[in-house]
């Protein structure tokens, strides 16, 4: 028996070392603004740069909220607040290209757009005006037949893989060809399919199809992946209650498992074409450059927006002024279509996910 | 329509693991047949060679004969297909299509094989199959909405439902008040006794008292030996079974002296 001691329970709750000394909320605000004070005045006096004093402040700052921390609070919340803020600083330090980037592009590039820049080509114009009208058909024409070439073959490789693969010999040989191509440099890609169509229709020529042929070699590996990745969360409860309902497989996977992944897929689709639609290199090679538009896939070389912003940029021609705007014009469309094809993919993915057939 | 089964000398491997081996046993038409035992004695397994679901695992293969009134489920000209669509299955998590609407998932088995209903028919066969599953009432205002957003127990009356709209022979139910609260399972219980005037039942369960109340005939399961194959060790009426066994393995099983 293990005696017991029944002593009266004393309230002494309040005693209880809960309640040190914590920094007020502003604490970090307010080491904030001193920092960028104290190293502004710094900057002042020593000729820094403005990169120098931000980067100063935010030196300043990491090591001083843990300091006041350590002195008002105790040892673990001065490295909580340390640990705090090296994390907002590397959040900042990865910001910094991007918002710099999309800023460069648009105080260069935003004054370009108008009504003829959007809707003109560059045929016959020298010097100023003109517009991108080819390159953007070029790009939206190489890209469709890009996606309707990749998303069939790349959907079925990955119910292959997923629903009749299983670990068949076949199936991780396709998956490590996948898991290859994943890497494939893109001009390596633009070299095959001008091979390929050399060989075809004889060496020197431009299609905009060999193109997409091109770009279908780097989309396709990232639709397998990203389909794979959805079909398989699909459960397995859901195919047995199919196939228990005496479905056979192909409808099972047609009308119950892709159905339940088809948010996932076409988020995955939609990115996979965000991340081809930029690629210069194969397009260079197989799809040419132009200054007219040109809207035969099978005939004839296509200008596409990276091509346009390439030559615009290295070869400006006797006016480099005028050319060197378009390129940065063309390079704020680009990731104008970029960015609507990711917000298109998240509000796809939304709706569909929500969306279940409430037709009776 | 309900049908007996037949099987006899009846081997199921994965692979080359004999998982369940030389069950021969009759199930009885137009009753509630339990099959007891436990875990990973093979009563799932026997459940699903008896409409070949196990098929699904890669490697699950079965030896001997499984006879619907005295057509060989496993001879080389059935198709599978074809034979689950006769003998429908419920399983332990509900599992309900969740791009479906309700009244879908009840028309499912139709729609998912391309039968073409006209809407009149449609509207009866969900109204017949949810009455059926005692689910019409709390559901019959919101056919539209997913079946999802039904309860747990809700949810498996559904599959229920969608398992009868297609009018079997034969219901089998893997363990499917398992993930259900004590009312849910009272719930389904009470419909399984329904069903039985209706369909030949046979139903998986780790519950004694419930094979106890919902069957007419108990089968007990049982591990030859550690990592051996399951075999059957009884079939009996239930009463019998719990009241005065055969076998002493059974009397230890159903007493609670083991597993």
């Amino acid at each position: 028996m293990i005696d017991v001691a029944l002593e009266p329970v004393q309230p002494h709750f309040a005693r209880l070392v809960v309640a040190e000394g914590r920094l007020p909320r502003w604490a970090p605000a307010l080491t904030a603004v001193v920092s960028l004070a104290a190293a502004g005045l710094a900057g002042l006096g020593l000729g820094w740069s403005p990169v120098a004093v931000v980067a100063g402040a935010a030196a300043l700052h990491a090591v001083g909220v843990p300091a006041w921390s350590a002195v008002v609070e105790n040892g673990r919340a001065a490295v909580d607040r340390l640990a705090t803020s090296l994390v907002w600083v590397a959040l900042a330090v990865a910001l910094v290209p991007l918002v710099s980037l999309i800023r460069q592009v648009v105080v260069l590039g935003a004054h370009q757009i108008d009504g003829e820049f959007l809707t003109w080509s560059m045929r016959n114009v020298v010097g100023s005006g003109g517009g991108i009208y080819h390159a953007v058909v070029g790009t939206v024409l190489i890209t469709l037949a890009t996606t309707a070439i990749s998303v069939p073959v790349g959907l079925l490789a990955a119910i292959y893989l997923v629903e009749y693969g299983g670990g068949s010999r076949t199936a991780s040989t396709l998956r490590f060809m996948v898991d290859v191509m994943t890497g494939i440099p893109s001009i390596v890609a633009g070299l095959f399919a001008y091979a390929v169509f050399a060989l075809l229709l004889g060496p020197g020529i431009h299609l905009g199809i060999g193109g997409s042929v091109a770009l279908s070699l780097l989309m396709v590996p990232i639709v397998v992946r990203s389909a794979e990745e959805m079909l398989r969360l699909v459960p397995v409860e859901l195919r047995e209650a199919s196939y228990a309902l005496g479905v056979p497989k192909w409808r099972t996977v047609v009308r119950v498992v892709l159905p339940a992944a088809r948010a996932g897929i076409l988020t995955g689709v939609t990115l996979a074409i965000a991340r081809v639609v930029g690629e210069t290199a194969p397009l260079l090679i197989i799809a040419g450059a132009t200054d007219s538009v040109n809207t035969n896939l099978f005939g004839g070389q296509m200008e596409s927006l990276p091509v346009f912003i390439y030559y615009s940029y290295t070869q400006p021609g006797l006016h480099p002024q005028y050319a060197q705007g378009h390129a940065w014009g063309a390079a704020l469309v680009l990731i104008a279509i970029v960015v609507l094809l990711n917000l298109a993919a998240r509000t796809l993915g939304r709706l569909l996910a929500l969306r279940v057939n409430r037709r009776r | 329509m309900a049908k007996s089964i037949e099987v006899s000398d009846l081997d199921i491997y994965y692979g080359d693991f004999l998982a369940v081996e030389g069950v021969s046993m009759r199930i009885p038409a137009r009753s509630v047949t339990a099959l007891i035992g436990p875990s990973g004695c093979g009563k799932s397994s026997f459940l699903r060679s008896l409409n070949r679901m196990h098929e699904v695992v890669p490697g699950a293969r079965v030896r001997g004969t499984v006879a619907v009134d005295g057509q060989s489920l496993y001879d080389a000209a059935v198709d599978p297909v074809e034979v689950r669509r006769q003998i429908g299955m419920v399983f332990q998590r509900p599992n309900p299509f969740p791009t479906m609407s309700i009244y879908h998932n009840v028309l499912a088995g139709m729609r998912l094989n391309n039968r073409r209903i006209p809407r009149a028919e449609a509207d009866d066969v969900v109204e017949r199959s949810l009455r059926g599953a005692n689910l019409w009432e709390e559901v019959k205002d919101r056919l539209n909405k997913p079946g999802k957003d039904l309860s747990g127990g809700q949810q498996q009356r559904l599959c229920i439902a969608r398992a009868i709209a297609v009018r079997p022979q034969v219901l089998l139910m893997d363990e499917p008040c398992s993930a259900l609260d004590p009312i849910s399972t009272s719930a389904i219980e009470a419909l399984i006794d329904e069903l039985r005037r209706d369909y030949t039942i046979v139903i998986v369960t780790h519950n004694m008292q419930q094979a106890a109340r919902v069957s007419q005939d108990t089968a007990f399961f049982n591990l030859a030996a550690a990592g051996g194959p399951g075999r059957l060790v009884e079939m009996n009426p239930t009463r019998q079974v719990f009241a005065s066994p055969d076998n002493p393995d059974t009397e230890a099983y159903v007493s609670g002296r083991f597993g």
